[in-house]
C-alpha cells in the first residue's frame, strides 16, 4: 500500500519541489533541491528492495485502473535505473554548492536548482511509467529542462549547443510521438501492458511496423546512438560542469532503458528480434560507434569534449549487449548503464573540481595538475582505470560480462570490437594522464579543490572499485532484472 | 459539403506551409505559419475536436506567432537566402516519408468506427464517465481525471520553458520598455481599453465552462495572458508590469503548479492514490468535480503566469547591435 | 470525391509533415528551424486527430440527443502536445535571441564561422 505511493511521491515530489526553488536565497534552494534529490534516491532505494524480493510494484494513479488510467509499474530493470538517476543527482548535488558559483550568476542560481529538479522529475517519470504517451510528456519534462540547463553554461558555444539538442531532441520526441500514434491505432491502448497483449494480433501490420521505426530513431537521437549523436559532444562539453556530470550518467541511459522497455516489454522479443532486423542493425551501428568515437576522442583537446565522445563510445557497448538478445547480453547492458554512470560521474565530476582551479578544461591549460591537485587526479585515475575495464574496477565488470555474452552467442566479431574499443579507450584516456602528469607544472602553485568537490568525486570513484568488487549488487541485479524482463516478454 | 471544407483547407494550408518555408522574407514567414495554424485550428473544428481547435488557435496561431515576431525584431528580418535545394536533408525527409506512408498502408479509413484506436478505451470514457466523473465535456473528464497525471506533467512542461527563459533572458527590465509607441496614437488605445476587459471576462468564462463546452485551463490562461500582452503592446512594457509585477508573476507560476501537485498530495494523505479525486469529498462525483475545478485553476493560473513572464521577458530585451 | 479523400487525406499530411520537417534539416537560419519545427509538429497533431474521426459523430461533448461521438482520447493527447510544442518553442526562440547577441547573427554558417575563428 504505501510502496505504490512512494513510487509516485519519488517522481512527483521533485516537481512540486521546483516550483518552490524559485527563493532569493541561493544556499536555501541548494538545500531545498539537494534534500528532495535524497528523498527521491531513499524511495528508490526501497522500490528497488521491493523489486529484488520478486514483486513488481504498481502504481494506479488517479484511482483509475490501467488502461483507463496512468499506471506506474516498478520491476527490477526500472528500479536499476531509478536509483542510478537519483543517486547521481544526490551526489552531483552536493558538488554544485561550490561548482556553480564560478559559473551562474548567484541571482540566476535558484532559476538552475529549480529546472535541475525538473529534470530529475523528468528522467525518474520515464524509468517509471508503464503508458506509453505518459513517457513522451516525462520525456518532454526532461529534454526541455536539459536544454535549459546546457544553456546556461558560461561559454557562448553552449547556446548553440543547446539549441543543435533542442532541434534533434525534439525531431527526436515527434518521432516517438508519431509512434505512439501508429501504435494506438494499431491497438486502441496506451498502457504497455495492454498494447502487448494486442499487438500479437495485429504484428503484421505495416503500422506496427512503422512504428517501431520511429520509436527506435526517436529514442535513438535521445541516446546519442550513432550516427544521431551529433548533439552531445558539444553539448557536454559546454554545460556547466554538474550539468555535464548529471547529464553524461543519467539522461542517455533513461534513454537506453525506454528502448529496452519498449522492445520487451510492449513489441516483445519475438517481434522485435525476430520480424525486426533489430539485432543486425543495433549491432552494426554499436560497433561503429564504439570505433568511429573511441577515434574521435583521442583527438579531442577538450578533455569534457574527449569524455562527450568516450560516452557516446559507452552507449555503443550497451546497445552491442542489446543486440545480441539474449538474457546474457541485456545483462551486460543493464549492468554497463549502472557501471558507466559510475565512471562518467566519476571523471565528469574530477574534470570539475579541476575546472574549479583551472577555470578550463582543456587539456593544454591543465598541465601539470597532477602534482598540483593529487586527490582530484587521483580520482580522475580511478575512473579513467574503470573505463578502460582493468580488472578489479566496475568497468571490467560489465566489459567481461559483455564478452562472455557475445561468446555464448557466437559473435566473434562483437568481442573483437569491445577489445579494440577498450584499447582505444587506453589510447586517450593516457593522452589525458600524460598531460596530467608528466608535463612539467604551470608557473602558479594551485591548491586542492574544496572538500565538497572533492568527496563527491571520490564517493564515486571509490564506488567504481567497490562495484568491480561486489559485482552481485550492480552485476547481479542486473542479471535478474534481464532475467525477469525475457520472462515477462509477450 | 464537408469534403468540399476539408479538401479547400488543405489546399490552402499546403499553399501556406510551402511559402512558410520558401520565402526568405521571415516577417512574411512568420504571418505564414500564423495562417497556417488557424487553418490547422478550423481543421480540427471540421474534425469535431473542439477543444483542441481552441487551444491551437490560442497557443501557435496566437501565443508562438508573437513570440518569434518578439524573436524577430531582436535578430534579422532577412534570411540569407539559398537558392538549390540541399540534397542529403531531401533524402533524409523522403526517407522519412516514405516510412510514414508505407505506416500508413495498413491504417483504417478515415472516419472508421469500429477501429480498434475508436472503441476500447474511447468507448469506455464516453459510456462511463457520466457515471464517474460527471462532466458532458467528455475531453476535460479525460484531461483532468483520467488522464490528469498527464495533464500535470505538461503543467510541468510549461513551467519548465517559463523558468528556462526566465534564466535565458532575465525578467522584464523597465527602462527599455518605457517605449510605448501606440499609446499616443487614439485607435489603438480606445480599441484595447474596450477590448481587454472583454477578453479578461471571456478567459474566465472559458476556465469556469470548460466542463460543458471546449474550454479549460490551458486554453483560459492562454486568453487571459493575450489580454496582458495587448495592454503590453500598446501601453508599454513598463505600465504592464505595474499591472502584474514579476515578482507576482514568479508566485503565480509556483502557486498553479503547487495547487494542481498539492491537490494530488491531499488526496494521497486522505488515504487515496495520487489525484484520487474521489476521496476529496463523501460524494465521488461531487469530489471529481471539486478536484477537476482546482486542478483546471491551478493550470490556468500557471499557465498565464508563464506566457506573460515568457513575453515579458522578449519584450524588455534590447535589440543587439 | 468522397473516396479520394477518404485514402489520401494521410498522404496530405505526411506532405505537410515532410514540408516542416525539410525546413528544419535544410534551413541555415535559426528562426526559420524554429517556424519549421512547428508546422512539422502541426501537421503530426492533424494525423492523431484525423484517427479520431468519426463517421456521422458528434463533438465529444455529451449531450442527450446524440449517439455517436467522435473519440476524444487523441484530443486529449493533443492538447498535450500543443502545450508542450508551444513550450519548446519558446525555448528555443529565447536560445535564438541570446545566439544573436553573443553571435551577431543567426545564420549557422555564419556562426560555425566564427566559432572556428576562435
Amino acid at each position: 500500500m504505501m510502496l505504490d505511493n512512494l513510487a509516485v511521491a519519488q517522481v512527483v515530489a521533485p516537481l512540486a519541489a521546483a516550483p518552490a526553488c524559485l527563493l532569493p536565497w541561493r544556499r536555501v534552494a541548494w538545500l531545498l533541491a539537494t534534500t528532495c534529490s535524497g528523498f527521491s534516491f531513499a524511495c528508490a532505494l526501497v522500490l528497488l528492495g521491493a523489486a529484488l524480493d520478486g514483486g513488481v510494484v504498481v502504481s494506479e494513479i488517479g484511482g483509475w485502473p490501467a488502461p483507463f488510467g496512468i499506471e506506474y509499474r516498478i520491476d527490477l530493470a526500472n528500479a536499476l535505473v531509478l536509483t542510478i538517476v537519483s543517486g547521481i543527482s544526490t551526489i552531483v548535488l552536493v558538488t554544485a554548492f561550490a561548482s556553480l558559483d564560478g559559473e551562474i550568476e548567484p541571482g540566476r542560481q535558484p532559476l538552475f536548482y529549480s529546472v535541475w529538479l525538473l529534470c530529475l522529475s523528468g528522467l525518474l517519470g520515464m524509468a517509471a511509467t508503464a503508458d506509453a504517451f505518459n513517457f513522451f510528456v516525462f520525456l518532454e519534462i526532461s529534454s526541455l529542462s536539459s536544454y535549459a540547463l546546457i544553456a546556461m553554461g558560461r561559454d557562448r558555444r553552449a547556446l548553440t549547443a543547446a539549441f543543435q539538442y533542442l532541434v534533434m531532441g525534439t525531431i527526436g520526441a515527434t518521432f516517438i510521438l508519431i509512434a505512439v500514434a501508429f501504435l494506438y491505432l494499431s491497438t486502441g491502448t496506451l498502457n504497455m501492458a495492454d498494447m502487448a497483449e494486442r499487438l500479437p494480433s495485429v504484428s503484421g501490420s505495416r503500422t506496427v511496423a512503422s512504428a517501431f521505426a520511429f520509436l527506435t530513431v526517436g529514442i535513438g537521437l535521445k541516446m546519442a546512438m550513432f550516427p544521431l549523436h551529433q548533439w552531445l559532444p558539444n553539448a557536454y562539453a559546454f554545460a556547466p560542469g554538474a550539468v555535464s556530470a548529471f547529464l553524461a550518467a543519467t539522461a542517455t541511459k533513461v534513454a537506453v532503458y525506454g528502448l529496452v522497455r519498449f522492445v520487451f516489454s510492449v513489441f516483445g522479443v519475438d517481434y522485435s528480434f525476430g520480424s525486426m532486423p533489430l539485432p543486425l542493425v543495433l549491432a552494426a551501428l554499436a560497433a561503429a560507434a564504439v570505433l568511429v568515437a573511441s577515434t574521435v576522442a583521442i583527438y579531442q583537446e577538450n578533455l569534457k569534449r574527449m569524455l562527450a565522445y568516450s560516452s557516446v563510445a559507452q552507449i555503443g557497448y550497451m546497445l552491442l549487449g542489446i543486440s545480441l538478445a539474449s538474457p546474457a547480453g541485456v545483462a551486460a547492458a543493464m549492468a554497463h548503464v549502472f557501471n558507466h554512470a559510475l565512471i562518467k560521474g566519476a571523471l565528469f565530476l574530477s574534470l570539475g573540481c579541476l575546472a574549479w582551479r583551472y577555470r578550463s578544461s582543456v587539456g593544454a591549460e591543465l598541465a601539470g595538475a597532477g602534482r598540483a591537485m593529487p586527490f582530484t587526479c587521483g580520482a580522475f585515475v580511478v575512473g579513467a582505470l574503470s573505463l578502460v575495464g582493468v580488472p578489479l574496477t566496475a568497468g571490467f565488470a560489465s566489459k567481461w560480462l559483455l564478452l562472455s555474452a557475445a561468446f555464448q552467442a557466437g559473435w566473434w566479431p562483437l568481442a573483437v570490437v569491445v577489445v579494440i574499443g577498450s584499447l582505444l579507450a587506453a589510447i586517450y584516456m593516457w593522452r589525458a594522464l600524460e598531460v596530467l602528469y608528466r608535463r612539467p607544472a604551470s608557473p602558479a602553485p594551485v591548491r586542492e579543490a574544496p572538500l565538497v568537490l572533492l568527496v563527491p568525486t571520490w564517493v564515486l570513484a571509490l564506488a567504481n572499485v567497490y562495484f568491480g568488487f561486489a559485482t552481485e549488487y550492480s552485476v547481479g541485479v542486473a542479471e535478474a532484472a534481464a532475467a525477469w524482463l525475457f520472462v515477462a516478454t509477450p | 459539403m464537408t469534403d468540399l471544407v476539408l479538401a479547400a483547407l488543405f489546399v490552402m494550408m499546403i499553399m501556406t506551409a510551402l511559402a512558410a518555408i520558401r520565402l526568405t522574407d521571415l516577417f512574411a514567414v512568420v504571418i505564414m505559419f500564423s495562417i497556417y495554424s488557424l487553418l490547422a485550428a478550423s481543421m480540427f473544428v471540421v474534425m469535431d475536436a473542439v477543444d483542441v481547435a481552441l487551444t491551437e488557435a490560442a497557443v501557435d496561431a496566437g501565443i508562438a506567432t508573437i513570440l518569434m515576431l518578439a524573436t524577430l525584431v531582436l535578430t534579422d528580418r532577412w534570411e540569407r537566402p539559398s537558392a538549390r535545394l540541399r540534397m542529403v536533408p531531401l533524402a533524409v525527409v523522403c526517407l522519412t516519408g516514405a516510412v510514414l506512408l508505407y505506416g500508413t498502408l495498413d491504417m483504417p479509413i478515415f472516419g472508421d468506427a469500429s477501429s480498434p484506436a475508436n472503441t476500447h478505451l474511447a468507448t469506455y470514457y464516453l459510456t462511463e464517465s457520466p457515471g464517474e466523473v460527471g462532466l458532458p465535456n467528455v475531453v476535460t473528464s479525460v484531461l483532468a481525471s483520467y488522464r490528469a497525471y498527464d495533464t500535470l506533467g505538461e503543467v510541468a512542461v510549461i513551467f519548465t520553458a517559463g523558468v528556462g527563459v526566465l534564466a535565458l533572458l532575465g525578467a522584464a527590465r523597465s527602462g527599455r520598455g518605457g517605449a510605448a509607441p501606440m499609446r499616443d496614437n487614439p485607435v489603438p488605445r480606445v480599441i484595447a481599453k474596450i477590448m481587454i476587459p472583454l477578453i479578461i471576462l471571456f478567459a474566465l468564462y472559458v476556465q469556469l465552462h470548460g466542463d460543458f463546452g471546449p474550454g479549460g485551463g490551458f486554453q483560459a490562461g492562454v486568453i487571459f495572458a493575450a489580454a496582458i500582452i495587448l495592454y503590453a503592446i500598446v501601453f508599454g512594457v513598463d505600465a504592464a508590469a505595474q499591472v502584474i509585477p514579476p515578482a507576482g508573476l514568479k508566485v503565480m507560476m509556483t502557486g498553479g503548479v503547487l495547487l494542481f501537485a498539492g491537490t494530488g498530495f491531499v488526496t494521497m494523505a486522505l488515504g487515496g492514490a495520487f489525484l484520487d479525486y474521489d476521496v476529496l469529498v463523501r460524494d465521488p462525483l461531487a469530489g471529481q468535480h471539486l478536484g477537476i475545478v482546482l486542478v483546471e485553476l491551478g493550470i490556468g493560473i500557471t499557465v498565464a503566469a508563464v506566457v506573460i513572464s515568457v513575453f515579458l521577458a522578449f519584450a524588455g530585451r534590447r535589440r543587439a547591435r | 470525391m468522397k473516396e479520394f479523400l477518404l485514402h489520401y487525406h494521410y498522404w496530405v499530411v505526411v506532405f505537410l509533415m515532410m514540408t516542416g520537417l525539410y525546413a528544419v534539416v535544410a534551413s541555415g537560419n535559426l528562426l526559420k528551424k524554429v517556424v519549421g519545427l512547428n508546422v512539422f509538429q502541426a501537421s503530426v497533431f492533424m494525423l492523431y486527430i484525423s484517427l479520431g474521426v468519426v463517421d456521422g459523430g458528434a463533438v465529444p461533448i455529451l449531450r442527450p440527443e446524440v449517439t455517436v461521438y467522435s473519440n476524444p482520447l487523441p484530443h486529449v493527447l493533443i492538447l498535450t502536445a500543443i502545450v508542450v510544442g508551444v513550450a519548446t518553442t519558446s525555448l528555443a526562440l529565447a536560445l535564438v535571441v541570446r545566439i544573436k547577441e553573443a553571435y551577431g547573427t543567426v545564420e549557422e554558417d555564419d556562426i560555425h564561422r566564427r566559432d572556428e575563428a576562435e
